[in-house]
């Protein structure tokens, strides 16, 4: 780009209508990123992110603050400080302003928190001799402010497994307020969260389509007890996080190849995965070892979090075009998620890329043993027929029953997260305990995340964060006060998330900034 | 109790949220004794007779002339479009099969899980006891499946012997009373009210009456003394009944049908708030 170019690209984000301040700056910044040079990568890497086989949504040049920051907000609250010249908190309200302040300075790819630690855990320390109303008055204003301060919708708080008078009143705020802020997603361990919790999460996502629900005991096993689900379905340890995400276009690699399965698993698949794997090494040791942002940030010199904890994300999608092109090939007529043979299909290319990335040594990545953590990527607002991660495509789901069997058994391997959002008929409101029932069966049968909205409700799920559907309709004439309505309005005009029958909303989760088109 | 008892299957669902408690497994089964003016399902009221005037008319070439009564379906072929269902020239469909008590439990088996129970429905689900008590004593017997309650969703035709029989392995069942009056019952399903109120009356004895549904039509029986008089005869079954208020929907009804609106919200309202007057605390419009 030379400078006649930078500069009138500059000027289009500057004047562009639709962007509030915070997002001008926020393209403005990246604008200036993309005129450094790429991070050192072979010919043939660079050839494969060209073309968009290999996908590094949008990140940057040169990073310079890790994608995923999962702070470890109860040290920080035991310990207090320095860098935020904040003492330890000593009850309820002070917990929440140190929060609430501490959340401002936490990086991260969009520019805004995306985890707000395990509230209902952090709090309870604060609420001994509180009163329920107490709890409830101070727990709204800071509600408030979370969607107001951070209008993302990629800020995500965890509730549960446990019930509690916390959990319990963030749920009620989440009905009655009806933000798109926070994102929130209820741990359910099947020993310790009761039906009544589980229902009162199911009524609320009657309301307001949240929160999601995340198999813990899952979870503990990959990730240790310490976990957070942050953004959308990316689930890291806390104290850690992701340095970067990027993710391999399995429909792509399928129009690469020429043959059989066989050779597709042998020969065609570990070229490019180890491809991924390549950009991934690159764009970790820049931010390690030349943007050193380890050495820095105070959330490292602190001890809120420490690179021990980091790994990063190696994501994949367009399964179910990939699977329907290889029976294609092989003149079947199978189709990914109705047929066994094209299923079986399916789980033989994810054990696979499992396999090729346990095996794939990994810088700084010791939060997962030196390996990366796999991730079925949700999909972003400029992906046209390329399904989500390992989703079936919009339109095309099976039964919920069928669809569930389809999908599960993907779950296991993708301890960075997995979704598949589930739309259900308006009839579930008369009948929470269904969704309950459901659920409960989904994570018996190993699903690892669970999502489900309903049809008539205000709010699109676009990939796991949710925008208000007002708001993708007046988003061309007039922009929106959250940043992620931006890449909403970009996902349900390419993806046709609208025509999601009674199953799902879609799945898109970073739009490119204007700065890169 | 015999796995290999055979039913009279319309079809069945592995998960429906509509049909009583919590996420359930649903039978429809074959063939109703009742002729009712709003039925939604009206190819579930007859049996095929075999004329096999469906064959030919059948866009996928599924169906084909059969070595039983009915045609035989290829269900690979078929795509679920019911032309057969619209061209049937009696109340029912070739898509119907005979299965085994066995057959059911292999369905039921995998779904298990994600349920809250299994119902029973139909067409009129105790014209084949049989079946329904094998199934149910089955499920009960199963250390895999004995979590899950057994319902029955019935027209209230069936004799208290049926109902006796069905006793042991039914944790419930849910009554349809279309009308309390005998000759608005008589016009609305064909059939004399008689036995219904005896079931609802001999169920609720049994503590096996989970609730009763009362579909409201407009015109037939929407008043709110029609209301008022059938919260006073529910009143001396049982005053913590279940009630559902159903609203008439014109989906999938025939003809016959066409002249009857769909109830609007408001007057659900004014029904269920009568009942709810009358002393009744569990009333639910669906």
């Amino acid at each position: 780009m030379n400078i006649t170019e930078l500069q009138a690209k500059a000027r289009e984000i500057i004047a562009d209508p639709t962007l509030s301040f915070h997002l001008r700056r926020h393209y403005l910044a990246y604008l200036a990123e993309s005129v450094l040079p790429y991070p050192t990568i072979s010919e043939a890497c660079a050839q494969a992110l060209d073309k968009q086989i290999i996908c590094d949504l949008f990140e940057g040049n040169a990073p310079y603050r890790a994608r995923y920051i999962l702070p470890d907000y109860s040290k920080a609250l035991a310990q207090g400080s320095e860098f935020l010249e904040l003492e330890p908190p000593a009850d309820l309200d002070d917990a929440l302003n140190f929060l609430l302040i501490m959340y401002t300075q936490v990086p991260s790819i969009t520019g805004f928190p995306v985890y707000l630690g395990d509230l209902d855990a952090l709090l309870l320390p604060f609420i001994d001799g509180i009163s329920a109303d107490h709890l409830y008055r101070s727990l709204r204003r800071f509600w408030i402010a979370l969607d107001r301060i951070l209008p993302d919708a990629f800020v995500h708080t965890n509730i549960g497994p446990t019930d509690n008078l916390v959990a319990r009143t963030i749920l009620q705020l989440e009905r009655e307020l009806q933000q798109v802020v926070p994102n929130v997603t209820l741990k359910v361990d099947p020993d310790l969260t009761p039906d009544d919790l589980i229902e009162d999460a199911v009524e609320t996502v009657f309301v307001n389509g949240k929160p999601h629900f995340v198999n813990h005991p899952l979870m503990t096993r990959d990730l240790g007890e310490r976990y957070g689900v942050v953004s959308c379905y990316n689930s890291l340890k806390v104290g850690g996080g992701s340095h970067t995400l990027v993710r391999l276009n399995l429909k792509e690699v399928a129009l690469q190849h020429q043959g059989d399965l066989g050779t597709f698993l042998t020969d065609t698949l570990p070229v490019y995965a180890e491809l991924t794997a390549e950009l991934i090494e690159a764009r970790i040791r820049f931010l390690v070892e030349d943007a050193g942002f380890f050495d820095h940030d105070f959330l490292a010199t602190e001890g809120l979090i420490d690179i021990e904890n980091f790994s990063a994300m190696y994501g994949i999608y367009g399964l179910a075009e990939c699977v329907n092109l290889l029976m294609d090939m092989q003149g079947r007529n199978g189709r990914y998620g109705h047929d066994t043979e094209a299923n079986e299909m399916a789980y033989r290319i994810t054990s696979t890329i499992a396999d090729l990335v346990a095996s794939r040594p990994m810088p700084y990545t010791q939060g997962n043993g030196g390996r990366c953590f796999l991730h079925s990527q949700s999909g972003i607002d400029t992906d046209i027929e390329v399904s989500a991660g390992t989703r079936i495509p919009i339109g095309d789901e099976p039964t919920m029953f069928e669809h569930i069997n389809a999908v599960a058994p993907h779950h296991d391997l993708f301890a960075a997260g997995v979704s598949d959002i589930f739309h259900v008929e308006d009839t579930a409101k008369r009948n929470p305990q269904a969704m309950v029932d459901i659920i409960r069966g989904a994570f018996k049968s190993g699903m690892r995340d669970f999502t489900f909205n309903l049809a008539t409700n205000g709010f699109i799920r676009i990939t796991g964060y949710l925008v208000r559907k007002s708001d993708v309709e007046t988003f061309q004439a007039c922009g929106s006060r959250y940043g992620s309505a931006t890449f909403g309005a970009g996902s349900v005009k390419n993806s046709h998330v609208e025509d999601r029958n009674v199953k799902r909303v879609g799945i898109r989760e970073r739009r490119p900034t204007r700065a890169s088109q | 109790m015999n796995v290999d008892r055979r039913g009279h299957l319309n079809k069945y669902l592995p998960f429906s949220l509509v049909d009583g408690p919590g996420n359930r497994f649903v039978l429809f089964l074959q063939g109703c004794n009742f002729d009712c003016v709003v039925c939604h399902n009206p190819y579930t009221i007859d049996e095929c007779n075999g004329c096999n005037i469906c064959v030919d008319l059948c866009p996928d070439s599924a169906l084909t002339l059969g070595t039983s009564t009915k045609p035989d379906v290829n269900h690979f072929a078929c795509t679920d479009c019911d032309i057969c269902i619209e061209v049937c020239p009696i109340d029912s469909t070739p898509l119907s099969s005979y299965v085994t008590v066995g057959d059911m439990l292999d369905k039921i088996r995998p779904t298990a899980p994600f349920l809250s129970g299994i119902t029973v429905s139909g067409g009129e689900a105790t014209l084949q006891p049989e079946f329904i008590r094998d199934l149910f004593a089955a499920i009960k017997n199963d250390p895999d499946l004995n979590h899950l309650t057994t319902l029955v969703d019935s027209n209230g035709s069936a004799a208290p012997a049926v109902w006796d029989m069905l006793a042991p392995v039914m944790d419930g069942a849910m009554i349809d009373l279309k009308a309390l009056d005998a000759d608005t019952h008589l016009r609305m399903t064909a059939q004399a009210n008689g036995s219904v109120l005896a079931s609802i009356r001999y169920l609720a004895g049994l503590d096996l009456l989970h609730e009763v549904r009362l579909l409201i039509a407009p015109g037939l029986n929407d008043s709110i003394e029609t209301a008022s008089k059938t919260a006073d005869w529910l009143r001396t079954i049982d005053e913590s009944l279940t009630l559902k208020i159903i609203g008439f929907r014109k989906n999938g009804t025939r003809p016959v049908a066409s002249h009857i609106v769909e109830p609007d919200a408001e007057m659900l309202t004014g029904i269920a708030n009568t009942y709810r007057a009358a002393g009744f605390s569990d009333v639910l419009i669906i």
